[in-house]
């Protein structure tokens, strides 16, 4: 069984001036927009309404009723706005909330006002809350949006109409709360039926050769026979999970536990599914109105809570509590099927051991950055700045073998040195260098051992690289750039240290 | 006699209590334990077992000694890391060269380079890549590291039972630390031979300065075919030759 909250904010439009131009407040004035080449009234303020000036009049006559009235431009889209804005706040009634255009809300408040204790208070809360905010506003709840609008608009009596009791609630309420098509309304007026009560209890087949089907499948959405539609601004996402807390939460201890609470439930949830979440999303709505969100990812589906809490641990500093936290809403918006954590990570012989070690690497780049992680395969090429590649994901398999024949140093300069070197004859390896400053006297060479470079990938010269050591054992990479040439001494460099 | 007999019993089972109380397990019979091939090393270690539950600093000097001391801990990471470990490798300025690393028996597509941009987020990564007991081992390259820090990684060492080599790269000043044992590893000019041309196989002094619970020495040893050996500086070409077969 469902229950709908319907509220109206019956000066919508003229409350939001009043909020914006508080200067006008007791004064007569209207909102008016320019339509067929003369202006007409589009909203107008109590003041005004007592004088009679309605919406749909024009300006000119209603300046003829009351000369000092001021008029405000009317601006298409603020209604709109406005109630998706007041829609957004709302979710902390309900996690499904409508707009019904043009000046009203529909919550769909199955299941949520328990939490407020009954109906009552609900009710009494959401009306307190926005009359407080400087809206006119009156609510009902019903077990349809049909009755909920219509009692909301149209009735005097109290506002919650109990499970089943829609048509008792209806009888006495003209054709209007039926949310009828003028036309309609007007035939009816003609005919004598003020009420509901008059015409309810007639025939389908006569009312829709009267009124037509809308007429009949209005009454049935009124009544809970006929299906209506209901669109919430923020369509629920799957996993999602709320936590509204009995008095504001200030301290970083009281917002680790909600989140600790909140990724409980929805790691439960996600495990029955057999997904995990790739993204997590806390949201804090704030008691002045404000809403504090952060974020965290993982490098693999996870659905363990305590690696998730890790993550938003790292961020928990930057919410900004304010006043308070009345409401965490924690969600998963993308997941991904856990199916694949069975498959290899470097074919490793447990599932655990991949989990701890993505685990291991989201802690990482959550603090310091994704870019900081770095793995590499081989790559075929001789080069030795391009002879590795780097893996773009963690499940990444070497395509060819290591090769352990080439012998390279352990340590790479990232740029090539210069240094300064004596060598005897051509193609012989060098007698000594000098490098930053200290002369070693190489005992023993390898090489040379010519690498090209790569002509369609960069231009340049070859270097022929000796692999030498000094009297003391350090062993260098270095090498000469380019053709011996008897006029020009040879550029040598360092390139790399062996172990 | 006999009560001679029996103080240096008690002597012995005092010794294995306090070893057992300062988080040495006794090899238990018939438990095999890796050696790593470090032959006459494992001497300096406290009941000849390689404390694997433990920090190990390591300190170079020079660039040489840093390229030294980078392969042989790319060795000892391998000799944990076996077939299918992985080991993280931490630093801020990285010159390490992963195609290389397959030479000291180390896959290098199994190791997870970070390479941190900061260095006040480096002891940080260390520790919590120490809290993660899927690894085999976690080398860290850091400069300078106080009692106080080093004891935190030691604590989660014990924790995790993952293995931490840390690579001091010219500290200002070689303060202690709490690891169990520290490093310094030269290069030695290698040892191929006089007569064929060209540099052998890497060589090194490794010295073990301090040891908790062992006997600190120093030896040369060389890396050859994935294994370590002692080596002297003695070895003549007829020798090697017979060695090598």
């Amino acid at each position: 069984m469902k229950r709908y909250v319907a509220i109206w904010l019956r000066h919508l439009l003229v409350d939001r001036v009043l909020l914006t131009r508080p200067e006008l407040e007791g004064k007569s004035f209207v909102l008016a927009a320019k339509e067929r080449n003369r202006m007409v009234v589009k909203a107008s303020s109590r003041d005004a309404l007592k004088l009679g000036i309605e919406p749909g009049m024009v300006l000119a006559d209603a300046r003829a009723v009351q000369p000092d009235l001021q008029v405000v431009d009317y601006d298409q889209a603020l209604p709109e706005k406005l109630l998706y804005a007041l829609a957004e706040w709302a979710i902390r009634y309900s996690p499904l909330v409508a707009v019904d255009l043009p000046d009203g809300l529909i919550l769909d408040a199955t299941g949520c006002a328990h939490l407020w204790g009954s109906e009552a208070a609900y009710l009494k809360d959401i009306a307190t809350r926005l009359k407080s905010s400087g809206y006119d506003v009156r609510t009902a709840m019903a077990d349809t949006i049909g009755t909920a609008w219509a009692v909301s608009r149209y009735s005097r009596s109290f506002p919650i109409i109990a499970p089943g009791e829609q048509l008792s609630a209806l009888l006495p309420l003209p054709p209007h709360a039926l949310r009828l098509e003028a036309p309609v309304i007007e035939k009816m007026q003609k005919l004598g039926l003020y009420q509901i009560k008059s015409f309810i209890y007639m025939p389908p087949s006569v009312l829709r050769r009267r009124f037509g089907q809308t007429t009949l499948d209005q009454i049935g959405k009124a009544l809970g026979n006929t299906h209506e539609a209901f669109e919430p601004v923020q369509p629920a996402e799957p996993y999602q999970e709320r936590l509204s807390s009995l008095e504001p939460i200030q301290t970083a201890a009281g917002i680790e536990i909600a989140i600790q609470n909140l990724l409980e439930k929805v790691c439960e949830r996600l495990v029955k599914d057999g997904n995990g979440a790739r993204q997590a999303v806390l949201r804090c709505y704030r008691i002045d109105g404000e809403i504090q969100q952060v974020q965290i990812g993982t490098s693999g589906p996870s659905c363990s809570a305590s690696h998730m809490f890790k993550l938003f641990e790292l961020k928990i500093a930057s919410i900004e509590p304010a006043l308070g936290i009345e409401l965490f809403v924690m969600e998963a918006p993308v997941t991904e099927p856990l199916a694949n954590a069975q498959e290899a990570l470097w074919d490793l012989s447990s599932g655990n051991k991949i989990t701890a070690i993505a685990e291991l690497i989201d802690r990482l780049s959550a603090r310091a950055g994704a870019d900081v992680i770095h793995r590499y395969l081989p790559a075929q090429h001789h080069w030795p700045e391009r002879a590795i590649t780097e893996a773009t994901s963690l499940t990444d398999q070497p395509e060819i073998d290591w090769r352990t024949d080439q012998h390279r140093p352990v340590q790479l300069l990232a740029q090539p040195e210069r240094i300064i070197v004596s060598a005897p004859v051509p193609d012989y390896p060098p007698m000594l260098f000098r490098y930053k400053g200290d002369i070693h006297r190489i005992k023993k060479a390898d090489g040379p051992n010519r690498i090209e470079q790569e002509w369609w990938i960069a231009d340049g010269m070859h270097r022929d690289y000796y692999a030498v050591e000094d009297e003391h054992g350090g062993r260098y990479w270095i090498f000469r750039l380019g053709h011996y040439n008897e006029e020009l001494s040879a550029e040598w460099f360092i390139h790399g240290f062996f172990a | 006699m006999e009560t001679a007999l029996k103080k240096s019993e008690l002597v012995a089972r005092l010794r294995s209590d306090i070893l057992a109380l300062q988080g040495f397990r006794a090899p238990a019979l018939g438990v095999k334990h890796d050696d790593f091939g470090l032959g006459p090393v494992m001497k300096a270690f406290p009941q000849g077992v390689f404390p694997r539950v433990g920090m190990h600093e390591f300190i170079s000097q020079s660039a040489e000694q840093t390229a030294a001391t980078s392969g042989f801990m790319a060795a000892l990471a391998g000799k944990m890391m076996k077939q299918d470990g992985l080991c993280v490798w931490v630093g801020t300025c990285r010159t390490i060269y992963p195609f290389a690393l397959s030479q000291f028996g180390v896959s290098p597509d199994r190791v997870i380079f970070v390479d941190l941009k900061k260095d006040k987020d480096l002891l940080w990564a260390i520790e919590e890549a120490l809290k993660c007991d899927a690894l085999s081992a976690v080398v860290g390259e850091i400069k300078e590291l106080n009692l106080t820090e080093s004891r935190r990684l030691q604590l989660t060492v014990e924790e995790s039972k993952v293995t931490g080599l840390l690579h001091r790269v010219s500290p200002r000043l070689s303060n202690p630390v709490a690891a169990v044992c520290r490093w310094r590893i030269s290069p030695l000019p290698s040892v191929a031979d006089d007569v064929l041309p060209g540099i052998g196989f890497p060589r090194w002094q490794v010295e073990i300065e301090k040891v908790r619970n062992g006997e600190p020495g120093s030896w040369p040893l060389q890396f050859r075919d994935g294994s370590f050996e002692l080596t002297s500086d003695s070895v003549s070409f007829h020798q090697y030759i017979s060695k090598v077969g």
